[in-house]
């Protein structure tokens, strides 16, 4: 069935003139109209134009064109601005708000030939790690409907397990991309701070966001980057770096390559059966010729405290502008101001509300220097023991969440325990790292676990050469979830 | 929901019920008090990390570049009036 | 008890750009209402700034023109308020990095030259413009992201007056300089000032003051000296003030209060995340410098010194740069500068805007003007006669003595030619003759002008004077 194909799978048989891309995405469509009901990834999707596309595509590979993602449907998390398509970030505050313009991603995929569709279910705004703060209903964990998915890129990653899209786009901002990936059973990538242009990506914290792909496998997540990486002349924070050939990248090779284990994510709280699928997932690497060591990173407990108050500071200004002057759904008030408040007390749900009132609340006068002030030396301190701990290994390894995926309402009642458990995730992207989760196992309940490695600065080509090597001495990746 | 924080509600913008008030003063409270945690370490000396990347004089060139269309740039305005975005009265 | 005014001035100057401060919109005035617009600028959610290098340079150059300093590292932060007309509800701007700081500004005032104090001038984007209609107002975002330049005195103002011509100074400034039209009624320049008294010879400030709304420097001048009174007023009836903000009505000649101190807003100001910070190089520095002119008064101050012109003609030249520069060239090497002078004011800019034309469309060589006046203080041709010399100059760029050969303008200095003339005329007008004889100066004037015009305009009237007075006796 064409919509279970992986990106190069695909795209060999669309170059043998086995498939059209339009039968691929109609394939895609089924498949969304079979399950997506039950799994709610979906926001919404235009099949008309999806298959418009497609065409197109087809037309372009008869006329000769050859383009890496030619003919691919992709799904896009709800927080890319695609020209022409609602851009909602799972919140009801945007209303029916129509992006007049193409984020800098959609743009890429485009010229790359893919079919861009869809829009899928996120936490509100990004804010969340289970998709149960979208304004439009959780979606559900393909491998057990009575389980979230992560987040806050939950809908890609449920879309991306459950076959409805070949890939997709989300961000990741403290684990928004890995997370759900380890929980769904697929592979997350995120980019290093400033490999892939924000231009067009609803800002949550300006200073830790970044773009990747949610993919079927390791080699698709290679293919993703390639298309997305780059320079962008519109975003400031861009790094001008060459973009290399990931696919080149995955040599199998990984003989002498340096592993880290941090000894402080040995805590207390991380289920046994996690546990054990990741020192299983090292230990292949180890037989494969990696080293192993024990680092350390004296600040990991500090490193939750850090993000909450910077991301939280960062997003309570960007998300200023929802206030219904411009666009979205206003409130009416007597006033300016009493518009505002009953347009942003309306319109945002209470994740949000929650941080944006801590953000500006650690800003505020009085409070800047022992908060923020303070969270920003923080920040260079855990910096600086990756900086370190990356003088003596190339990788560091270890789970990408400390349990697997919990039931749907088990920890809404408690936004702390909530935060607490991105703990392995969230110094990646205090730090400007790169990391990636990929599938490492089951639960015996059937849930997917994952395994998170973390990579230099720029440091992709190694960070996928290793999970590419270990994905092919397994076959995580090949298993699907059954959807009744 | 004790003083400053409903201080931050004000500057936020943000309407909330009598209950939001209740728990969200409450679990903020809580949160407030985790990220208490930082002063355990001693920052003296140490620069903040104002900017994700190494990068200085990023610039633009003063060339034109195309706008929206008037159309566009209003599209989703939820007032308008005369080619304006309307908001309810503006008193200094 | 005397008391004495405090006052610092804070002036928002948009600068002259092609483009706003972080997009590519038309940085221009009286377009249709938000047609000069992007995703950045109003902004809408996913969209990021890219500064200005232009507008860079120019905040660079306004430094240099204030006597400031380039610091090697600046900076930008999120200044976070809501308002209708503020897109993002933050305005980025420069809070402890400015792009230049400690400067000062000198002008003439009263007998003397006054210098001002420059704290800092440090760029930002300004915000749309809203209109207030009876029940709701409208905002137009195509303002919105333009670059502007808030430029801040230390507080050495002390009266309303040096404030007008402190802002008049610094309007011809960067008027100069080529920073900023400085039109206000375009709201290219806007003024808030700060004001506070305290009884003579104290040395702490007393409470600070923040006046608003000033649409003119002139609205400036009124509010301050309101304002001034109003404050001695309280003190001396024994009452207290307090900080706040306040607003000038020009109509009614009063300040209100806008808000309060514990009102005020708490900016939360922090660095922006998605800006790099800017460290201006040595050789960046220097190519800017390079385009600094000089300043107006120091201008004024070397053409009265070098050229010994009158403070009114220095005037004209410092306020027509590209007449000024024009004399500069016109009267080198001339002997009488000053008439030079007269030459270039009264005759060529007349014509000038007569035909609303550029001194750089003059069709005669810049020697010209000089060698008109050799040929008048030489005797050459009569004032008069350079008049319609110059005339033709303009027309047609024929050189003065090319002009005064092909018509002969020659001015007759032969006695012996004149006294032919002058006793046709005595002849002629023996009535006036008679007059002269009887004591009426007038008469011999008019006796004059029948040599003038009898030699059609070219016998030296200087001469003829004479020659009259010797045949009549």
């Amino acid at each position: 069935m064409p919509h279970t194909l992986t990106i190069s799978q695909l795209t060999d048989k669309l170059a043998q003139g086995e498939l059209s891309s339009r039968e691929a995405t109609q394939s895609c469509l089924d498949r969304i109209d079979a399950v997506d009901g039950q799994l709610n990834a979906f926001l919404s999707h235009d099949p008309e134009d999806a298959l418009t596309q497609a065409d197109a595509a087809d037309a372009a590979r008869a006329a000769g064109k050859s383009r890496p993602l030619l003919g691919v449907p992709i799904a896009m998390k709800d927080v890319i601005a695609v020209n022409g398509h609602p851009l909602n970030c799972a919140s009801k505050i945007l209303g029916d708000f129509n992006s007049p313009y193409d984020a800098t991603v959609t743009e890429k995929l485009r010229e790359a030939g893919a079919v861009v569709f869809g829009r899928v279910n996120m936490d509100e705004f990004a804010m969340g790690s289970s998709t149960e703060n979208s304004a439009f209903g959780p979606a559900r964990n393909p491998w057990d409907s009575d389980c979230i998915p992560g987040g806050s890129s939950g809908g890609s990653a449920v879309a991306v397990a459950a076959d409805e899209c070949l890939a997709s786009l989300g961000s990741d901002t403290g684990g928004s991309i890995r997370q759900p990936a380890a929980l769904c059973g697929c592979v997350g990538l995120k980019p290093t701070y400033g490999r892939v242009s924000r231009y067009g990506l609803v800002a949550f914290a300006s200073s830790l966001d970044q773009v990747g792909p949610l993919t079927k496998d390791v080699r698709d997540a290679a293919t993703m980057l390639g298309v997305i990486a780059g320079e962008d002349k519109r975003d400031s924070t861009n790094v001008p770096e060459p973009v290399p050939d990931y696919i080149a990248a995955l040599t199998g090779d990984v003989k002498g390559l340096k592993i880290g284990l941090p000894k402080e994510y040995q805590v207390d709280g991380i289920d046994p059966e996690v546990k054990s699928a990741t020192e299983a997932a090292v230990a292949e690497l180890e037989k494969h010729g990696a080293e192993v060591k024990e680092i350390s990173l004296p600040h990991t407990q500090y490193a939750i405290a850090t993000y909450y108050i910077i991301a939280t500071a960062e997003a309570s200004a960007n998300l200023a502008r929802f206030e219904g002057v411009r666009y979205g759904a206003r409130v009416d008030g007597a006033s300016p101001e009493k518009m505002n408040r009953a347009t942003r007390g309306a319109g945002f749900g209470e994740e949000v509300k929650r941080r944006i009132i801590l953000g500006t609340y650690v800003l505020s006068s009085g409070y800047y220097d022992a908060y923020y002030l303070r969270a920003q030396k923080v920040r260079t301190l855990i910096r600086q023991d990756f900086l370190n701990a990356f003088k003596e290994v190339d990788l560091i390894a270890s789970p990408t969440t400390p349990t697997p995926a919990f039931k749907i309402g088990e920890k809404v009642d408690d936004p702390l325990q909530m935060y607490l458990s991105d703990i392995f995730t969230i110094s990646c992207n205090l730090a400007g790292l790169c990391g990636i989760s990929i599938p490492c196992g089951f639960s015996v309940s059937g849930l997917p676990l994952g395994l998170q490695l973390l990579g230099k600065p720029f440091g992709e080509p190694d960070l996928l050469r290793a999970a590419h090597a270990y994905e092919q001495a397994t076959d995580w990746h090949t298993k699907r979830p059954e959807i009744s | 929901m004790r003083e400053d924080l409903q201080h931050a509600v004000k500057l936020a913008r943000i309407e909330l019920s009598a209950e939001e008030e209740g728990r969200l003063g409450s679990q903020l409270g809580d949160i407030l008090k985790y990220v208490d945690k930082l002063n355990e370490l001693d920052v003296e000396g140490v620069e903040p990390t104002a900017h994700a990347v190494p990068l200085t004089n990023v610039l633009r060139e003063d060339e034109p570049r195309e706008s929206l269309s008037h159309e566009a740039a209003m599209r989703n305005a939820p007032k308008t009036r005369s080619g304006l975005f309307i908001v309810p009265k503006i008193v200094e | 008890m005397t008391y004495e005014a405090v006052i610092g001035l804070e002036t928002h100057v948009q600068l002259r750009t092609r483009t706003k401060m972080w997009c590519g919109c038309a940085n221009e005035y009286g377009a249709e209402a938000n047609t000069n617009v992007c995703p950045v600028c109003i902004g809408l959610p996913g969209v990021l700034p890219v500064p200005n290098a232009e507008a860079l340079r120019k905040t660079a150059l306004t430094g240099m023109l204030l006597n400031c300093d380039v610091p090697s590292y600046a900076k930008w932060d999120r200044k976070n308020y809501f308002y209708p007309d503020n897109p993002k509800n933050y305005q980025l701007t420069q809070l402890d990095f400015p792009s230049t700081i400690e400067g000062f500004v000198e002008f003439e005032f009263g007998e003397g030259i006054e210098r001002v104090r420059i704290n800092r001038a440090h760029l930002e984007e300004d915000v749309g413009k809203s209109t207030h209609f009876s029940d709701y107002s409208g905002v137009d975002f195509n303002r919105a992201g333009v670059p502007l330049l808030e430029i801040v005195t230390e507080p050495d103002l002390t009266g309303p007056d040096m404030a007008y011509d402190y802002l008049n100074a610094l309007k011809a400034i960067l008027e100069n300089g080529g920073v900023s039209d400085c039109d206000m009624e375009k709201g290219q320049v806007r003024c808030d000032v700060n004001i506070s008294v305290r009884p003579v010879g104290q040395t702490d400030l007393g409470e600070k003051i923040e006046i608003k709304n000033m649409n003119s420097f002139s609205g400036v001048r009124r509010a301050a000296a309101y304002e001034i009174e109003r404050q001695i007023g309280v003190l001396r009836e024994g009452g207290t003030l307090v900080q706040e903000t306040r607003r000038w009505d020009d109509v009614v000649g009063i300040t209100e209060n806008m808000r309060t101190k514990e009102d005020a807003h708490d900016y939360r100001y922090f660095p922006d995340p998605d800006l790099m910070p800017h460290t201006p190089s040595e050789g960046w520095i220097a190519e800017v410098r390079a385009s600094v002119k000089e300043l107006p008064l120091a201008r004024k101050q070397r053409l009265i010194a070098d050229f010994k012109l009158p403070s009114s003609d220095a005037v004209v030249f410092v306020g027509d740069a590209a007449l000024g520069d024009y004399f500069e060239v016109a009267t080198k090497g001339a002997k009488n500068p000053k008439a030079v002078a007269n030459w270039v004011i009264n005759n060529l800019q007349a014509k000038l805007s007569e035909i609303g034309s550029t001194v750089a469309d003059v069709k005669f060589e810049t020697s010209a003007i000089g060698e008109l006046v050799g040929l008048v203080e030489g005797g050459k041709i009569s004032s008069k006669i350079a008049q319609d010399v110059f005339a033709e100059m303009f027309e047609s760029g024929k050189s003065p003595a090319t002009i005064v050969e092909e018509k002969g303008l020659s001015q007759v200095c032969d006695t012996s030619e004149l006294m032919v003339f002058c006793n046709e005329a005595i002849e002629a007008n023996s009535v006036s003759v008679e007059d002269f004889r009887n004591g009426k100066e007038a008469a011999l004037n008019f006796l004059k002008g029948q040599v003038m015009k009898a030699s059609r305009g070219k016998a030296n009237p200087k001469i003829v004077g004479e020659l009259l007075k010797e045949i009549l006796g």
